[in-house]
């Protein structure tokens, strides 16, 4: 046996250092560190820009939260293409996206079995349809993270559902079982010109992703955990996103939910989503 | 010598004391610059010389560029923009305030829109929620005040339908 062929000898060095790869939770501060520094080597050698990869961990004392003013939201899409945008999403040929805003007939809330997402009129808003942007909706109790048969997935002390893309073997469960169809699968090689990519990346968020794995809208964590609003909110137009620490009795969306009318997409299911659609007054 | 030395802090103390005072009851919000069209500020430049005519009318010479569109029928110019001096605008209690400070003025009448935006609810967020680095926009940086119902926009593309990447390499 020893003098046989040696174990994945046919394996590039890339290759080689991703099958050794322990998993993220298990890694200790300098295995992390090791791990980013191959990481921004690769990405200089294949993108030709010098990437920051950050390993920042959640900031104690908070529980991030989400709001959404259905009552201002006008379905414009900024916030979809600024998510792309940010969060290195292949552009075209696969498309991938993580934020889908649905159109409902005015008054049939509670039907979005009849919802629609490729509507494309010339102005927005529309008379009789109003708007709903779903993303992942950061569930405390997440069914995609239970189902995973290899904890590719999680919940982080911050609350955001996280991905480990080096982990994820791409068997897609977790999409079967997100009832907000949240995630999203890399059918291709994603597809970004290497001049627009984002290079301040997160390694549970927005680095390039490869084929074959699943990711997901993380509330930008690479922005949140150092105190800026994620792309979504800046770009909105109307101002329709709000966000904040539900921790936190000043923040944002603690006022949101003590004083405005709030629901949460299919309560029903006990997923505890942390992501708050509310109304004027 | 120590009677001197409070004679001379206390001034200093009670000054502190009044200055924090002073900004409890109208607090003060980072808002940038306010938009105003350009060339046109300051407005007494003209109109100081100008003759004040208080008639509601249609204006012919100048600004015809602004549509009232804003409870026209029961307001005019100079319920907003004090007549005597044109570079401030006035609050129902005559008080006089600057344009960066106009959120005062549009909260006048939509009073509950001024307690969200207060509370960072109502408005565009951006930049850094940590601390106390919110950042605010005055109401006519996103309303024009003449006008202030948001027009429609054109929508970003929809998403491409899922055949497309059927045979995506």
């Amino acid at each position: 046996m020893g003098s046989s062929i040696p174990f994945l000898s046919s394996c590039g060095k890339e290759e080689r250092e991703d099958f050794f790869q322990k998993h993220f939770l298990e890694m200790t501060r300098e295995e992390k560190e090791a791990l980013v520094a191959r990481l921004e080597e690769r990405y200089l050698k294949k993108f030709g820009r010098r990437f920051k990869v950050s390993i920042q961990e959640s900031i104690p004392n908070t529980l991030w939260g989400y709001g959404l003013d259905l009552s201002r939201c006008i379905g414009c899409r900024r916030c979809v293409y600024a998510c792309m945008e940010e969060n290195n999403c292949s552009r075209e040929k696969p498309q991938s996206q993580w934020i889908r805003v649905i159109r409902l007939k005015k008054g049939s809330l509670v039907n979005l079995e009849d919802s629609e997402h490729y509507y494309n009129p010339d102005l927005v808003p529309e008379k009789e349809y109003i708007y709903i942007p779903v993303q992942c909706q950061h569930c405390e109790n997440p069914p995609c993270v239970k189902v995973c048969p290899v904890h590719a997935t999680w919940k982080e002390p911050d609350g955001l559902v996280v991905v480990d893309y080096n982990w994820c073997i791409g068997c897609r469960y977790c999409i079967a079982a997100c009832p907000y169809r949240g995630r999203i699968f890399n059918w291709g090689e994603p597809n970004v010109p290497p001049d627009q990519l984002n290079t301040t990346v997160h390694y549970l968020g927005n680095r390039p992703r490869m084929r074959n794995v699943v990711d997901k809208c993380t509330f930008c964590i690479q922005r949140v955990r150092m105190g800026r609003y994620p792309a979504c909110v800046e770009v909105c137009p109307t101002g329709s996103r709000k966000f904040g620490n539900l921790l936190d009795p000043q923040s944002e969306i603690r006022y949101i939910i003590q004083n405005k009318r709030t629901f949460r997409l299919k309560e029903d299911l006990n997923t505890d989503p942390k992501f708050y659609y509310f109304f004027e007054a | 010598m120590r009677k001197i030395v409070y004679m001379l802090i206390f001034p200093l103390v009670l000054g502190t004391i009044s200055s924090i005072f002073s900004k409890e009851i109208r607090e003060e919000f980072p808002v940038p610059p306010p938009p105003l069209s350009e060339g046109i500020y300051p407005c007494s430049q003209c109109h100081a010389t100008m003759e004040l005519n208080t008639k509601k009318r249609i204006l012919t010479e100048e600004h015809t560029n602004i549509k009232l569109h804003h409870a026209e029928t029961m307001r005019w110019c100079l319920d907003c923009h004090y007549s005597r001096n044109r570079d401030k605008l006035r609050l129902y209690n005559g008080e006089l305030i600057d344009f960066g400070r106009s959120y005062l003025l549009c909260g006048e009448c939509h009073g509950n829109v001024l307690r969200d935006w207060k509370a960072g609810i109502h408005g565009k967020r951006q930049g850094y929620f940590a601390g106390r680095k919110r950042t605010y926009l005055l109401c006519v940086h996103c309303h024009d005040a003449h006008s202030p119902r948001p027009k429609p926009i054109k929508p970003e593309p929809p998403p491409s339908p899922p055949r497309e990447r059927r045979h995506a390499k």
